[in-house]
């Protein structure tokens, strides 16, 4: 467990010293969800009603962007073979630095969502719904993520191949996701879609470390 | 009773010969039972009440839909067996099977199209099945970049058939949430599929060309797969020593 | 046996383009993934042969 939260640290310290990472995943959701009402026009009725699906698709691509490079730093410098060869289980550790990646990439996303869904003139309950689905989805994300980053780790062409590996995986956080924002809209209430999103939250949570040390294994030996 | 040793065929060597005896005899019955199916097909099942003669594409359509799908499975399991055995013959069947099965993928989504022009008045609708099929395609498309990316063969067996396995387990879950982002989104339902009340000689067809593309799967796989043992195995002297190397030789 | 006539059986009333273009794809794609495998198989073959000729040539006869 000390390794976990000690690997945790680590990373985020890292982070801190070079936040160009999380700046970048901030800065493209941002640019996106500014950029649409430009090309769609002002209507807001429009802008509402287009507004949980370009937010989360925003989000998608963004929390994509930083997955390249969850384990590209350390396979650099050896630290990953370092992880394998350690004492500690590898689910553990990528138990961590997949966490260590949502805190990074996934919460600011959570954070902005609301400040950014009033300019698309969202109600405070769908500002609500909005960042709780974004909560319970984006760590799903990092998960899913993950096991796409170890499967590509040190290939050439490794984002595009990561995002076409991984975007039909995102295919039902996506759904669920942005529906719950939209479920509120009609009035037939999120409970339903953020259930799911939560059961998708536990089977992810349970299974993707797992796949990931495998898929990391898999790309060192 | 004897039993059977299938871990005999595991081996490339041997594995090569059974697929060299078996895949001309299997292309043959594939093109019977497809001129067959589209015999049953074209010239017996009737026209349709409602949609005319153009239904006439489901021959087409429902079985490279249903292979895509069983493909997938086969790529699946074939990942398992490659990781838990460590079987060299599993990885290259699975990627054996990944063009074929994106093949599938694409004729149905390009007959579905063709299909819905006339009969919705759209070349692309999002239904359900098609869009979960469109992104079986892109799952298809997923494996065989990351395989073809990777340059050592047995991090490419592996980690395809990684692929395979998180894909297989997530095809039910996308569906799902496809169907359900459909039905709240559209009310009725578009279907593509026929009504339970279909006639006997439909029935028929569909299973002949389904069988047929069954029967072609495993040949051109077959097939397939005996290039990717050559290309493997280069170095074993039974690949040497085979008949298509050295013409001069007398078994 | 259902049509008229073989123009009937190729106009497919009226769907022609949808059928014959779905029937027509699949079988042409079909086709030609059979003679791409065909194709694989020969080149890999011809480099194989290259292979063992370049090999002989090295070794001079003895054991490779």
């Amino acid at each position: 467990m000390s390794a976990l939260w000690s690997l945790l640290r680590r990373d985020l310290l890292l982070a801190l010293r070079r936040p160009s990472e999380v700046l970048t995943v901030v800065f493209f959701f941002v640019v996106v969800a500014a950029l649409f009402p430009l090309a769609v026009g002002p209507e807001r009725a429009t802008l509402r009603m287009l507004a949980p699906g370009v937010l989360w698709v925003g989000a998608l691509l963004a929390s994509l962007l930083a997955l390249n490079r969850l384990f590209e730093a350390d396979h650099h410098d050896g630290t990953l073979e370092q992880m394998l060869l350690s004492g500690t289980p590898l689910t553990l550790l990528v138990v961590a630095k997949i966490a260590a990646h949502w805190v990074l990439c996934g919460l600011p996303l959570v954070l902005l969502a609301p400040l950014l869904g009033v300019l698309f003139d969202l109600s405070g309950d769908a500002l609500g719904v909005l960042a709780l689905s974004l909560l319970i989805g984006t760590p799903v994300l990092s998960c899913i993520g993950a096991i796409g980053a170890a499967l590509t780790l040190g290939l050439r062409g490794g984002g595009v191949l990561l995002a076409l590996l991984v975007l039909p995986l995102f295919v039902p956080v996506l759904v669920f996701g942005a529906g719950a924002v939209e479920a509120l809209a009609a009035g037939l209430g999120s409970g339903a879609h953020l259930s799911i999103l939560m059961a998708l939250l536990l089977l992810s949570g349970l299974f993707s470390p797992w796949a990931c040390a495998q898929a990391l294994r898999i790309a060192l030996e | 009773m004897r039993r059977i040793a299938w871990t005999h065929y595991a081996a490339p060597q041997t594995f090569y010969g059974l697929a060299g005896v078996c895949w001309k005899p299997l292309a043959l019955l594939a093109l019977a039972l497809a001129l067959a199916g589209m015999w049953v097909g074209f010239m017996v099942a009737p026209a349709d009440a409602q949609q005319g003669e153009g239904y006439r594409i489901i021959f087409v359509h429902v079985p490279v839909s249903w292979m895509s799908m069983i493909i997938y499975l086969a790529m699946a399991f074939w990942g398992v067996v490659c990781l838990v055995f460590r079987a060299r013959m599993a990885g290259m069947l699975s990627q054996a099977l990944a063009p074929t099965g994106a093949l599938f993928a694409f004729l149905s989504l390009w007959t579905g199209a063709l299909w819905g022009k006339p009969m919705w008045g759209a070349w692309w609708v999002w239904d359900a099945r098609l869009t979960s099929e469109l992104i079986l395609f892109f799952l298809y498309i997923g494996f065989i970049a990351l395989t073809s990316a990777i340059q050592d063969p047995r991090r490419a067996d592996r980690a395809g058939a990684l692929v395979a396995i998180v894909g297989a387990v997530n095809v039910p879950i996308i569906y799902f949430s496809v169907k359900w982002w459909n039905t709240l989104h559209q009310g009725a339902s578009v279907s593509l599929t026929r009504s339970p009340s279909m006639a006997q000689t439909m029935l028929w067809g569909m299973l002949l060309m389904a069988l047929a593309c069954w029967v072609y799967t495993v040949a051109i796989v077959l097939y397939r797969t005996r290039s990717l043992i050559l290309q493997r195995e280069r170095h074993a002297d039974w690949v040497a020593q085979l008949p298509e190397l050295n013409p001069g030789l007398r078994p | 046996m259902r049509w008229e006539s073989w123009s009937a059986f190729w106009h497919m009333g009226g769907y022609a383009v949808y059928v014959w273009g779905s029937v027509g794809v699949s079988f042409a794609l079909l086709g030609l993934e059979a003679w791409w495998a065909r194709r694989e198989r020969e080149r890999t073959l011809a480099w194989l042969r290259a292979e063992q000729a370049a090999h002989a040539h090295d070794s001079l006869g003895g054991q490779p």
